[in-house]
């Protein structure tokens, strides 16, 4: 059961506030919810280690979000979001050993070292992506082909509070109503944009109501049973033939926009702390499921010992493997076989050619 | 926010900005300035490393401006400001931190650089090295390694990439008799691609005893590994090397 707060609804009835799911499933949101923890707990200290270079964001506090979605959708469903996406990639079925690879560079990360902490993918997850709001039409466009196939699937599309203020999350909005494209708009609302509370760029912070004449539900994204819930009901309302839905999950990310934000100049330590302890994702879950009899406390104890064994062991083996080749310089341009002759480098001696006998 | 992510309103700056002016016949101005950082930063991938100083460059309406020290990005900013027109000051993230000398005319409050005016960086008389942002440091870098060798090459900071000072570039040539353009953007249809037809269609070109060499960033999307970024942009050590191999020396 849930509280009610739980759910707002705009234009549309809320989900259910009462939940039902198997022993098995409720323990395995558990332990990835863990898993990720873990994974963006061993990202934080090999950023400052500094095997990781550039950006890097991480989504500590939000991972109720990945979670839930994941436990509500089929693999047959497609997901697409911004730069906070290890959480999404790990869900989506890569390998931590292929993210954490991925972070440092390596040959073996998921994007083969290409795309770093911004740009991963994993079947039927769309990236991913560094450029602020501009996967949400991306995301209108692959529900535009879930449709177009005649798919019985939806498109969940993930943007942050800041990026809701894009015009062009606007654009996809409007061509996903007026075309009923099976797509879920989920605004990731964790109060503050790169530097800035919400209420600051703004002007209207209900979230689930910025979609107009598309209906919206605004859920507690630190409720992983509440994401699961909301995210199921809206996949049943999209693939339903009824169009667009706008989520927002009210979530709180622990640290800064990315790591080179220390977070604490546009709101204050006291706050993350109480955050922390009285909202955070995993802490509350761990009391339900203990509470409610479905896990003891020592279960839990022993997955989370194992996450952390698995993170460990795919960090060093992620560590451990070798930067890519220097010919992966000219791979992935284009598609192999339907590349241009060549490519030229920075001074013309190292100039690439393809298919050269 | 970088230029990277002035792609999502190119359209405003370019499709409105620089050809409002024009288009009504003087009716309109639009005097406004667009700055921000752009080109690579470290391990920032794809989406996060462009140079748009070609992209920019090539629209008649907008000035393009692109400062390499803090002289240029006092004095070039300024005049962008006072300027009537519209304009691009295209920074680099990578040169926020760094320091350099100043003065008290640099510091007055009426201290501008006028567009279209190259600065001679470094001079020298075997070869003109022609460049503008961070690669201009890489050029003098490259510079003091070739003098240690006997080799005298003259460095010019462009500082403006639209209008393009071509005056300061043949005037350089006609002593150097060799040029080399150093960028970190793309190869093809670039500022380095530009310097080198204008030469070709100058007076200079009888002058030139090499072919005008370009240093560039390599043709392909950056990537995030480090070692292949490293590959995929100049740095003083390839100019050392490209400007031996234009001289033809050992």
């Amino acid at each position: 059961e849930f509280g009610d707060k739980t759910f707002e609804g705009y234009n549309i009835d809320v989900p259910s506030s009462s939940i039902t799911l198997t022993k098995a499933d409720a323990i395995s949101l558990y332990r990835e919810m863990q898993m990720v923890r873990r994974l963006e707990m061993a990202a934080d200290s090999s950023y400052k280690h500094k095997l990781i270079r550039g950006f890097c964001h991480l989504c500590t506090g939000q991972e109720a979000v990945p979670v839930g979605i994941e436990g509500a959708i089929t693999k047959e469903d497609a997901i697409i979001t911004a730069y906070r996406c290890h959480g999404f990639t790990y869900m989506r079925g890569a390998a931590p050993v292929g993210i954490l690879a991925e972070l440092m560079g390596r040959k073996d990360g998921v994007s083969k070292g290409k795309g770093g902490s911004m740009h991963m993918y994993a079947p039927n997850f769309y990236g991913g992506n560094g450029i602020v709001g501009a996967q949400v039409p991306l995301g209108a466009g692959i529900a535009f082909a879930q449709k177009y196939n005649n798919e019985k699937t939806c498109t969940l599309a993930l943007y942050g509070d800041g990026a809701a203020n894009q015009g062009q999350v606007f654009e996809a909005y409007n061509m996903a109503k007026l075309w009923d494209l099976p797509v879920i708009f989920v605004c990731e609302n964790n109060k503050y944009g790169m530097g800035t509370a919400a209420g600051r760029a703004a002007a209207n912070t209900d979230y689930y109501t910025r979609g107009q004449y598309i209906p919206g539900i605004r859920v507690n994204g630190m409720d992983v049973l509440a994401v699961r819930q909301a995210v199921a009901y809206a996949r049943e309302y999209a693939t339903s033939g009824n169009g667009p839905l706008v989520l927002e999950m009210k979530t709180y990310r622990y640290g800064g926009h990315s790591m080179s934000d220390p977070g604490t100049t546009y709101r204050t330590r006291e706050e993350i702390q109480h955050m922390r302890s009285t909202s955070d994702p995993i802490t509350g879950y761990k009391h339900r499921l203990v509470d409610s009899g479905v896990a003891s406390e020592d279960e839990l104890k022993s997955i989370d010992k194992e996450a952390k064994k698995l993170i460990d062991e795919a960090l060093a083996t992620a560590k451990a493997t070798p930067e890519p080749a220097a010919s992966e310089l000219w791979d992935d341009v284009y598609v192999k076989g339907s590349e241009v002759p060549y490519l030229r480098g920075r001074v013309a001696e190292e100039t690439h050619y393809y298919n050269v006998d | 926010m970088t230029f990277n992510f002035a792609m999502q309103a190119i359209d405003q700056i370019i499709n409105s900005g620089a050809k409002t002016h024009y288009m009504s016949g003087a009716f309109a101005k639009c005097p406004i300035v667009f700055r921000g950082p752009n080109g690579a930063a470290a391990g920032v991938a794809a989406q996060h490393s462009q140079d748009y100083a070609s992209w920019y460059g090539q629209i008649p309406g907008l000035k393009v401006v692109s400062p390499y020290d803090a002289e240029d990005a006092k004095g070039l900013l300024k005049a962008a400001i006072r300027d009537p027109n519209p304009v691009v000051v295209l920074e680099n993230e990578l040169m926020y931190g760094v320091s350099f000398p100043s003065s008290a005319e640099i510091a007055s409050k009426d201290f501008v650089i006028p567009f279209g005016k190259a600065k001679i960086a470094r001079e020298g008389t075997d070869i003109t090295i022609a460049t503008y942002s961070r690669p201009v440091g890489f050029a003098l870098e490259a510079a003091e390694m070739l003098a240690k060798e006997g080799i005298s090459a003259e460095v010019i900071n462009l500082r403006s990439i639209r209008p393009l000072d071509l005056a300061s570039i043949i005037k350089s040539v006609k002593k150097t008799n060799h040029l080399m353009t150093v960028e970190q953007g793309f190869p093809q249809f670039g500022v380095g691609s530009e310097v080198s037809a204008q030469i070709m269609e100058s007076e200079a070109f009888d002058y030139l005893d090499a072919p005008v060499c370009r240093v560039t960033g390599a043709d392909v999307p950056m990537p995030y590994a480090q070692n292949l970024e490293r590959l995929a942009l100049p740095d003083a050590e390839v100019i050392y090397k490209q400007v031996k191999r234009v001289l033809n020396v050992e």
